[in-house]
């Protein structure tokens, strides 16, 4: 009923400038509820209020996970909201009483989305689900399946399925994180490495990654202080004038 | 000594073979010594606590025992010689003045006529004649005289003398025997002088190897030199030619030059993977092959200017050399010259030097062996060949001897900039050259810094070019080289002035989305500079000081920038050809890479809403700025042709007709296709393949009207798709890698072998000297408190003796005046007694 832009402003205040002060609050359980039914971005923004109202004043909500799950799509690495996004996530996960099938569901999901993911974004996201294979070690098998068939035709998780308990995300494996062991920045390419070996027992602290910006990274990159700068040896022959030059075969220097 | 001043120290128990030190102390005798030692040193120092003023003793030697007493006294008066030397004596009025006799000093009689007599007169020296004896001692011995009588008595009766006479007569006589000696002597002198200097002109007449008609007489004498010795000598006294390396073949050459590509593959291949990163850290820097570690990389071909110099010019090098020749020849290139002649090979230094006798058998040698070194470096071959293109030319030829031959590094930006102006590329060219073999580091201090600045200038000159309206895209191209080549030299700087401008332009990226909410695609130059980045350092390696952060801000630019025009595209589809150019030996995976191509896909597509596959930021899946690719134009369909895009259109696209524009737009479009072909073929072995292709895969399999595009483009479309839908899928479940079991810990003793009682055994070698060093400690510091507490009763003592010295005195003087005041006493009692009595 109100205007997006609106809407994301009242949002974005609530938790901590409206709900304290109301007398109340169970009162602005419908606002929520519609608000987390929009999608996109507004229902990251409810989930904080909603998240209140469910912890302090016993607010029963239905298919809450289900909800949350359908909520991860490619642009929530991407958003503004991102690192309130994935505090509450984690917030929200952290029980140890989730049935496995529901974190394996969510850490399928988030690292198949972590394919399209800035670097920013995935040295976050990867601590993120290291922690989640630590408090739920019956996931592990998504990274450590010993007894397995040797060979797969086709990735049991069902990417389309909305409902967590239907993915088959305990079937899968995590070739998602595999694949970014080839990624180019340095440090996320170590960080996937890390569940290439066994976790340890304890959990990363994420807080100070969610809100790295990719400038931090690349400042942090650009300070660092080189022994030997290694050299390229080909001989240049021009602007072009590579081997194999792919700028050379679509632009002309005209 | 006497069996009272011994203490033995008693051993318990006497064990064979131990030898004991300390069995017998002589304690008087030490606690002497230790008083003795105390009364010299303490004692003094005490006696003197409180004087500032300290005695020097400054003789000579005084307490040095090595000296003899004699040697101790002839320094000492040597000394004091050289400390009277120069003065002068004030009351010494006329010691200037030197005493004269006969013209003569009197000093220099006095030292020398003994000398300057003795050569001649030793024969006579000896003997004195009778005459100078009965004259000088004229009142000997009767028999003399009467000898002398009688002679006088003979001469009597022509002429009686006086004695006077006599004596006159006897002097005169004496002088001119005199006289006829010296002039004796004088003439002898001068025959052998006259004697030397004939030999001296008979000498060089001889040494000189004169022609036959000038010196007929001498050849009669000797036989003329058999041609045949000539030339045996003469090959015995010239140099010996020591055997160089035997030139290399062809084949030879090749292999080498592979092994070298090899080993820098090799040495890539170590740093893409980045995992023995910590084992290599000590390996030197990585050189280049031609590296020879002085730096000297360039001006390997002016060893030209040598055989120049050397007077055999090789045909080639005529032409450029002999303009040199009437130009002056600097400084500077003499001493690139002198910097060359050290770094030949002696083999060749020795060619030179024979070179006189046969120059054009020689030079042909050298000409060769240039070749082959030539073929054995690339890197400097490549520049010969520029040259040699630039010699080709006349126009540039003679443009190059209009320029001068020494450039200094130019200090600022500014004066860079007018150095190049107004220039051609090759005139631009040959001046930056100039400029690096002229300033070279191994020249003078100052010059690495110099050329280090000059590789930035040569960056913002760059980026100038660039920025213009009219891009100088040509020039860009030709600047690589030198720019190429100075980082070779130094990497450090040249990072360094890299990183510096990356880091501007991620800092102005950041304020502009900071400000606008928003970012643009930054200009040409910035592209320019990722792409310079690509060619000057590998970027394969897993950590880079310049490429990594380049990494991150090409990834900024195409997940940030928004896409409002056909430029954006064109830009972002650079950086993607810049990204797989990166990435195309590592085949590192770039997530912004195929995002940004299915947004450039998403953008091609007629409006509608997207299916079964989500684009993200910066392209939205409904918005303005769809359709930027859409081409709808039936006419512009047909009659497209895949052509390059040129790079000039990032800065302008005004004057472009409709139909130039859409026919870039599929151009794009077709480079897009092209792109997720080639990025296919990286990640095709990446394990979640297809869940990374899968969007693309889709909008490419049921989005795209395929149908209505030109044949050319449907040629595109389909290898793309093929090259995306023929890989197997193929999913092996993931397994940790094994842990090392940890082992337990175990609670059984340690059991040590104990092999001889008494002794500490002791665990490492480093434990064993910490005890030791401990042990040492502990007894350093026994025998210092000792000493102190020594020293410290060694002191109370002395002040109790001196204050009992004191008391003693003043007893003793109070004493005195008692007692002499008593006798005062007595004495006025005994005047008073005696008054009374009296």
């Amino acid at each position: 009923q109100l205007p997006t832009g609106l809407y994301k402003k009242v949002l974005v205040i609530l938790h901590d400038s409206v709900l304290p002060y109301m007398n109340e609050p169970t009162l602005m359980m419908d606002f929520l509820t519609v608000a987390y039914g929009i999608g996109g971005a507004i229902s990251l923004l409810a989930l904080n209020g909603l998240f209140i109202l469910i912890h302090q004043h016993n607010l029963e909500y239905p298919d809450f996970y289900k909800k949350l799950y359908s909520l991860l799509d490619p642009s929530i690495y991407h958003v503004k909201y991102r690192a309130r996004f994935f505090h509450l996530t984690d917030l929200f996960l952290s029980s140890s009483h989730l049935p496995a099938y529901l974190v394996a569901a969510f850490i399928k999901r988030l690292s198949w989305l972590a394919l399209t993911a800035p670097p920013e974004a995935l040295l976050m996201i990867i601590p993120f689900i290291c922690n989640l294979f630590r408090r739920h070690p019956a996931c592990r098998v998504l990274v450590h399946r010993p007894g397995g068939p040797a060979d797969m035709s086709e990735d049991p998780y069902v990417m389309e399925e909305e409902e967590p308990s239907q993915s088959r995300a305990l079937e899968s494996s995590l070739w998602e994180i595999q694949s970014l062991q080839n990624h180019y920045h340095p440090d996320v390419a170590k960080a996937a490495a890390v569940l290439n070996q066994s976790l340890s027992e304890m959990e990363d602290d994420i807080s100070g990654l969610l809100e790295l910006s990719a400038y931090e990274l690349f400042d942090k990159e650009v300070k660092k202080k080189a022994v030997d700068v290694p050299l390229e040896f080909e001989q240049v022959r021009g602007l072009f004038g590579k081997k194999n030059d792919i700028c050379a075969e679509h632009f002309s220097l005209d | 000594s006497n069996p009272f001043e011994v203490k033995v120290n008693r051993q318990k128990f006497d064990i064979l073979g131990r030898k004991t030190k300390n069995d017998v102390g002589l304690p008087g005798v030490s606690r002497s010594k230790a008083i003795k030692k105390r009364n010299q040193t303490l004692l003094k120092e005490y006696k003197e606590r409180e004087k500032t003023n300290v005695f020097k003793d400054k003789r000579f030697g005084e307490y040095n025992t090595k000296i003899t007493p004699e040697e101790k006294m002839i320094r000492r008066f040597a000394l004091e010689r050289q400390q009277n030397y120069g003065k002068k004596n004030i009351y010494n009025l006329n010691e200037d003045e030197e005493l004269t006799h006969y013209g003569q000093s009197l000093a220099e009689i006095e030292k020398l006529n003994d000398i300057a007599d003795s050569d001649s007169d030793t024969e006579e020296g000896g003997a004195l004649s009778a005459e100078l004896t009965a004259a000088h001692f004229g009142g000997g011995g009767g028999l003399l005289r009467k000898k002398v009588s009688s002679e006088q008595q003979d001469e009597e009766p022509e002429k009686p003398k006086s004695r006077k006479e006599l004596i006159e007569e006897m002097i005169a006589k004496s002088k001119q025997e005199k006289q006829e000696r010296q002039t004796r002597r004088e003439s002898a002198l001068e025959l052998t002088e006259k004697l030397d200097k004939d030999w001296k002109e008979i000498q060089t007449l001889i040494a000189r190897k004169t022609p036959k008609s000038e010196r007929k007489d001498k050849e009669i004498e000797k036989p003329k030199p058999d041609e045949y010795d000539m030339i045996v000598r003469e090959l015995g006294f010239e140099m010996k030619a020591k055997p160089s390396e035997r030139l290399k073949t062809e084949e030879e050459l090749a292999k080498e030059e592979r092994a070298r590509l090899q080993k820098l593959e090799a040495d890539r291949l170590r740093r893409m993977r980045g995992i023995d990163e910590q084992a290599n850290k000590k390996r030197p820097s990585h050189m280049s092959a031609d590296d020879l570690a002085d730096g000297f990389i360039l001006d390997k071909d002016d060893r030209r200017l040598l055989s120049y110099k050397d007077g055999k010019i090789n045909i080639e090098n005529e032409e450029e050399e002999g303009e040199e020749e009437e130009e002056e020849e600097g400084e500077e290139e003499d001493n690139d010259n002198k910097e060359e002649s050290q770094e030949e090979s002696a083999s060749e230094d020795e060619e030179d030097d024979a070179a006189d006798s046969h120059s054009d058998l020689e030079s042909d040698l050298e000409s060769e062996e240039e070749a082959a070194r030539d073929k054995e470096k690339k890197n400097k071959a490549a520049e010969n060949e520029s040259q040699n293109v630039e010699k080709l030319d006349p126009k540039s030829e003679a443009a190059e001897s209009e320029l001068p031959y020494t450039f200094a590094v130019p200090e600022s930006y500014e004066t860079f900039k007018t150095l190049l102006a107004e220039r051609t590329i090759e005139q631009q060219l040959i001046i930056l050259e100039r400029v690096q073999k002229c300033n070279h580091p191994s020249l003078a201090v100052g010059n690495k810094a110099k050329l280090e600045k000059l590789f930035g200038f040569l960056l913002e000159y760059i980026g100038q070019l660039a920025t213009l309206d009219l891009p100088e895209l040509r020039t860009i191209d030709k600047l690589v080289l030198p720019l190429y080549n100075l980082c070779q030299m130094f990497p450090e700087a040249a990072s360094d002035s890299i990183k510096f401008i990356l880091r501007d332009a991620a800092h102005d990226l950041e304020e502009v989305i900071e400000v606008k909410g928003r970012a643009t695609f930054p200009g040409l130059d910035t592209l320019i500079y990722l792409k310079i980045i690509s060619l000057l350092f590998p970027t394969s390696d897993f950590w880079h000081p310049v490429v990594t952060p380049a990494f991150m801000y090409m990834s900024q630019l195409l997940t940030k920038c928004r896409i409002t025009t056909l430029q954006d595209v064109v830009k972002g589809l650079f950086i993607c050809c810049l990204f797989l150019e990166y990435v195309s030996l590592s085949r590192r995976f770039v997530p912004e890479l195929i995002n940004f191509l299915l947004g450039v896909l998403h953008i091609s597509l007629p409006k509608k809403q997207a299916q079964g596959y989500t684009v993200v930021h910066p392209f939205t899946p409904v918005g303005k700025n769809l359709e930027l690719l859409f081409v709808c134009d039936k006419d512009d369909l047909k009659s497209w042709e895949k052509q390059n895009v040129p790079l000039s259109i990032v800065t302008r696209l005004k004057e472009t007709s409709k139909t130039e524009i859409n026919h870039i737009r599929l151009s794009c479009l077709a480079l897009c296709f092209d792109l997720i072909k080639k990025s296919a073929g990286l990640y095709e072995s990446l394990p979640s393949f297809h869940e990374i292709m899968h969007p693309v895969r889709i909008l490419l399999t049921q989005c795209v009207p395929v149908n209505e595009y030109p044949e050319k483009m449907q040629e595109w479309y389909h290898s793309a798709v093929k090259e995306l839908e023929n890989k197997v899928k193929h999913y092996t479940p993931l397994i940790c890698e094994k842990k090392k079991p940890v082992p337990l810990k175990q609670y059984t003793p340690k059991l040590v072998k104990v092999l001889e009682f008494g002794r500490k055994q002791a665990g490492s070698k480093k434990e064993q000297e910490r005890k030791q060093l401990i042990q040492r400690h502990k007894r350093e510091l026994k025998g210092a408190i000792r000493e102190i507490r020594k020293d410290n009763q060694f002191l109370a003592r002395m002040q109790l003796s001196e204050i009992m010295e004191r008391d003693s005195a003043r007893k003793r003087k109070v004493k005195e005046l008692l007692g002499s005041l008593a006798t005062q006493e007595g004495e006025w009692k005994a005047m008073k007694r005696k008054k009374w009595k009296s």
